[in-house]
């Protein structure tokens, strides 16, 4: 197998993602580049599993996919709260406290 | 799979004594959501009182397996049972406890949803229980997330309030930022080693000539944690969110989630990366003396006294993260400091945020000018938030002197120069933080009271019930610190 292919997907993934939230202003779409760099690491996981003949990996990838769905369900609920009392999402008109 | 494997398989053996303390905690927080929606408006009033006894009443497995004094591994060696954990435990049980006192009349006043509150501080501190025990890598990120996620919505639990939203979203996204760096980093860690027990991982990365993969991995772990203790540069949520979330959670937030990071970080840098000290020496080196010093010099131009203890607890942090910069050279010395440390810190800044409380439930107001002649007001809680600051300061006898000596004991007994020098760092923002503490001890002291005051303070039962509590743990651990050392003693076994 490509193994190496699979790791630099990997790698491209997390990177763009690390990219996504430092660069997006829209609270929506740093959720999204977060979910890039887990969905990195569910790749990077099955990858190693595959090459170790380890079925942890695969069990780990499970995990993150039910945590991060979990993750997401708040924040998004974090998210409409915001949008609620402010009617905006965008993540540099939220500073009221300084210092 | 064929049926026939599937009907093959058999439970592996759980030992169910040494899980009792998590299963309690399980059954009180799912019965405390069961009986509200049961009996909703009566039973409501009660929802402290059921889970701090619950909170108490796990505390009685911690003491029999303590008793029983055995190590047990379960699960392939993924959760250990021994002193240590156990010592860490009965500490976020306690500080859950106190946490549950400070929020009785916070949040029964403010009309907030009063189960759901108790229900998610629950499992937040389930979570805690379980990261002190966790010896494999998806069973300290499972322990790790769930502590995070009900804390993300802990802090933003006034829903209406511009600022309580703020701190929620920018604790969530720094936090789910850094679980997602510390997951990559464990995904590398898991490629090195095959597995995701520590065991395997710290048999893996020994040897003279680590891969580029296994440093990045030990470097992207901890990074993740530095943001969970919220390590300069990774500190930039901790203000606003300490600011901004109710200020009960603040002191759950400051305090047990921080011994939380804390906990990981012991265990990771003693059971997974001890034959990597290379990397992990001076990274805590850079961190810990960034950490004390920004903490400090940010702290001293505060106005808002949440503010300044959110930087307080940063700078306290860095004081904690010293002892893992010479974890190579003094493994004892250093995880004696570090748990020492973080049992006199849970009592010393509990008690400072319990003052905090009574003193804005009757002021309305978090500016430090607002303390301003305390002691004409309230004699009784300027004496005990003296008390407190000094404890944080450092001044004997109360008991963060203590706390500190260990801290340079470890430093001095490294005997190397990084070592030596990292104390004079110490020693030097020691004095520095007397700045800001002293500011206030004066504020309540020589100032005189604002023209309009009110007469007396009522401090409510639950809030004057945590400073007692606290103030005792406080001037007990400075007058008989051997009591503190002790548990501190315990800890070694992980550094063998």
């Amino acid at each position: 197998m490509l193994v190496n292919q699979f790791l630099l997907l990997g790698a491209f993934l997390f990177c763009t993602g690390v990219y996504g939230v430092l660069a997006r202003r829209n609270a929506v779409m740093v959720l999204m580049s977060i979910e890039l760099m887990l969905n990195a690491v569910n790749i990077n996981l099955l990858t190693f599993g595959y090459l170790h003949n380890a079925v942890s990996g695969q069990v780990f990838a499970l995990f993150i996919i039910a945590v991060a769905a979990a993750e997401v369900a708040v924040g998004l609920a974090i998210i409409l709260l915001i949008y609620r009392n402010r009617a905006s999402i965008n993540v540099d008109e939220l500073d009221l406290m300084r210092g | 799979m064929s049926l026939a494997t599937l009907l093959a398989f058999e439970r592996p053996p759980i030992d169910w004594h040494a899980i009792a303390p998590e299963l309690t905690l399980l059954v009180v927080g799912s019965l405390i959501t069961l009986a509200d929606l049961i009996w909703t408006e009566r039973i409501r009033p009660l929802m402290p009182t059921l889970a701090g006894a619950g909170l108490l009443a796990t505390l009685i497995p911690i003491l029999t397996l303590a008793v029983d004094g055995t190590d047990r591994v379960m699960f392939g060696g993924a959760y250990v049972i021994d002193d240590l954990s156990l010592v860490l435990k009965a500490l976020f049980l306690i500080a859950g406890y106190l946490v549950v006192l400070l929020s009785v009349d916070y949040i029964r006043n403010g009309d907030y949803h009063e189960n759901e509150y108790y229900s998610l501080l629950l499992s937040s501190l389930l979570g805690m229980v379980l990261l002190a025990s966790s010896r494999d890598l998806i069973t300290m990120f499972m322990a790790l997330e769930l502590l995070s996620i009900p804390a993300y919505m802990l802090a933003g639990w006034r829903k209406g309030g511009a600022t309580s939203n703020e701190a929620s979203i920018k604790y969530y996204l720094m936090g789910v930022f850094a679980s997602a760096i510390m997951l990559y980093g464990m995904s590398l860690l898991f490629g090195m080693a095959g597995s995701t027990a520590f065991d395997d991982i710290r048999v893996a990365l020994a040897g003279p000539d680590p891969s580029g993969m296994a440093i990045l991995g030990v470097l992207f772990v901890l990074i993740g944690f530095s943001f969970k203790v919220s390590a300069v540069p990774f500190h930039t949520w901790a203000p606003d969110t300490y600011e901004g979330a109710p200020t009960p959670v603040t002191a759950f937030l400051a305090v047990a989630s921080k011994a939380a990071g804390f906990v990981a970080l012991l265990q990771l840098v003693y059971v997974a990366f001890p034959t990597r000290e290379d990397v992990v020496e001076p990274f805590f080196w850079i961190m810990a003396a960034l950490t004390m010093t920004v903490g400090n010099l940010l702290a001293l131009r505060q106005t808002n006294i949440v503010r300044m203890l959110a930087y307080s607890g940063v700078a306290q942090g860095g004081f904690m993260l010293a002892p893992f910069a010479v974890v190579g050279d003094a493994p004892e010395q250093s995880i004696k400091a570090v748990v020492t440390y973080l049992i006199i810190y849970v009592f010393m800044n509990l008690g400072a945020f319990a003052v905090v409380l009574a003193v804005a439930a009757r002021t309305n107001s978090g500016e430090i000018s607002s303390y301003s002649g305390l002691f004409h007001r309230s004699p009784g809680l300027a004496v005990a938030m003296t008390v407190f600051l000094a404890g944080l300061a450092g001044i004997p006898p109360v008991s963060g002197w203590f706390a500190k000596f260990l801290i340079w004991n470890a430093l001095l007994d490294a005997s190397s120069p990084q070592g030596s020098l990292l104390a004079v760092v110490v020693a030097v923002n020691a004095v520095i933080a007397f700045g800001y503490y002293g500011r206030i001890m004066r504020e309540m002291w020589m100032s005189d009271a604002p023209e309009v005051t009110e007469p007396h303070f009522t401090v409510s039962r639950a809030l004057k019930a945590a400073i007692v509590l606290t103030i005792i743990a406080t001037l007990a651990f400075g007058i008989y610190p051997q009591w503190a050392a002790r548990f501190g003693d315990i800890s070694t076994s992980l550094a063998l």
